[in-house]
């Protein structure tokens, strides 16, 4: 009887810890996971934008750096093929001005993209289902990286010898083109 | 099986030839070909593939038994608990000081959590709970298994009219595989603690960063490949465990033969089967 009572109270406790480890892992860790306790209230948000870059549903909104929500949803705007982006912010940030400012940030050199929001000076504050009409796209580092190799490109045929080569080469036929290219290898 | 487990007992109770010990009695499947050989290798995958099949229906059977399923689930989850919260104390702590040092280099100390989060649900937490669980539950289950086999007991239950698959065989093994994910999930909870204690401690990272990074980057996906991992390491190392118990050769040398050959078994099929589901989940 005695032994019994020490299996059933031990088994007890390790089946009790065993899901209450469960719970806390399916709720607590995960951003997609059940939300004890409020945060999963708030009101939804559209904003456009021309382009998102890497932006993943899920991304943190962060207000002046503070995370007040989530984008819950990105999808195309088949009127002008803007990227359509819905985000969820939490009801304890109801004033917000509806002039307020989207951008899309990189969170360090190497981290994930979010969007950001800089108040404006509106009186009337975004509610749900309103679009935040003034939009910054997505800072793409190629397409920096591309304009910086064209710029570094296009410097040197402005001016000087390199720049008569190279349009020399250009317009001239393609022996010229390949021997100026194998002058270049070596 | 069960036709020979029911022949079993009217051969012993007829004094029927061979003796008590003997290949027949025992019913061991990979009696004909030598050991090591491809052919005991296929065997030994077939008996455990059929032994599965008759184990998943035996449970149905065990089922009207809960208390001994109790018992079990204590055996092997309540008495693995020190060594599974100790094993995942120390796994955070290592991964709290090897993440952060990685991560400091990279100057993204606040991504701590994520790092400790995700490695822990998705591979060391069913991992290393899954090969602890085999060295801890599945040797006890094979060598108690194997006793029974070597003294007979496995022959006494039957000849009482009780089927030893969902008396002894079934209740073990469902005691494995409900334990294995409560390990796992204590494991990991454990094991992030142990992580954030060093890196909030030692390393002075912001807790709340540490949370919330990991938060924000956890999916519920993540959670469940864990999940779902331990469910299958739990099934095999527990089929296992009762498998090499239950046909173990009846002698002292065949019990222990038996436990090595669980432990060997199912570490490597953990393995073989995390890389396959990580790769199913991506």
């Amino acid at each position: 009887m005695r032994a019994t009572r020490t299996l059933e109270i031990g088994t007890g406790f390790f089946v009790l810890l065993g899901f209450a480890a469960l719970f806390f892992l399916a709720t607590q860790l995960p951003q997609g996971g059940i939300k004890i306790g409020g945060g999963q209230g708030g009101y939804g948000v559209t904003a456009e934008f021309t382009n998102i870059g890497d932006l993943k549903e899920g991304a943190p909104v962060a207000l002046a750096g503070v995370t007040i929500g989530a984008v819950t949803g990105i999808g195309i705007d088949p009127q002008n093929y803007s990227a359509r982006v819905t985000m969820r912010i939490d009801s304890k940030y109801n004033q917000i001005p509806d002039d307020s400012f989207a951008s899309i940030q990189t969170q360090g050199l190497l981290g994930g993209q979010y969007v950001s929001i800089d108040p404006g000076g509106s009186e009337t504050y975004l509610k749900a289902g309103s679009q935040i009409q003034m939009t910054q796209p997505a800072f793409v580092l190629e397409n920096l990286i591309n304009k910086l190799f064209s710029s570094f490109a296009s410097k040197p045929a402005e001016g000087g010898q390199g720049g008569a080569a190279a349009s020399g080469s250009a317009s001239s036929s393609s022996s010229a083109g390949k021997a100026d290219a194998q002058g270049e290898r070596h | 099986m069960t036709e020979p487990a029911r022949e079993t007992p009217a051969a012993v109770a007829a004094g029927g030839g061979g003796p008590p010990h003997g290949p027949g009695a025992v019913r061991a499947p990979r009696s004909a070909a030598p050991p090591g050989s491809l052919t005991a290798g296929l065997a030994r995958i077939g008996g455990t593939s059929i032994f599965a099949v008759q184990l998943v229906i035996a449970c149905a059977a065990a089922f009207a038994r809960p208390a001994i399923i109790v018992q079990q689930v204590y055996n092997a989850g309540a008495r693995s608990l020190i060594i599974i919260m100790l094993s995942g104390l120390f796994t955070g702590m290592v991964l709290g000081l090897q993440g952060a040092y990685l991560l400091s280099r990279f100057g993204s100390e606040n991504l701590l959590g994520v790092a400790a989060a995700l490695s822990l649900l998705r591979e060391l937490g069913p991992v290393l709970t899954a090969l602890l669980f085999a060295g801890r539950a599945g040797t006890a289950l094979t060598s108690e298994i194997g006793l029974m086999r070597a003294t007979d007991q496995l022959t006494a239950i039957e000849m009482m009219a009780v089927d030893p698959m969902s008396y002894v065989a079934a209740p073990r093994f469902l005691g494995g595989f409900i334990a294995m994910p409560l390990l796992t999930a204590v494991f990991n909870v454990i094991g992030l603690f142990g992580a954030q204690l060093i890196g909030v401690w030692e390393r002075g990272i912001d807790p709340g960063a540490f949370w919330s990074q990991m938060q924000s980057a956890v999916v519920l996906r993540d959670v469940n490949e864990g999940i779902v991992k331990s469910l299958v390491f739990g099934f095999v190392v527990s089929l296992i465990a009762v498998y090499e118990g239950y046909y173990s050769e009846p002698t002292a040398e065949g019990v222990g033969l038996a436990t090595t050959r669980t432990v060997v078994a199912s570490s490597v099929l953990t393995l073989l089967l995390d890389y396959m589901l990580t790769a199913a989940f991506m």
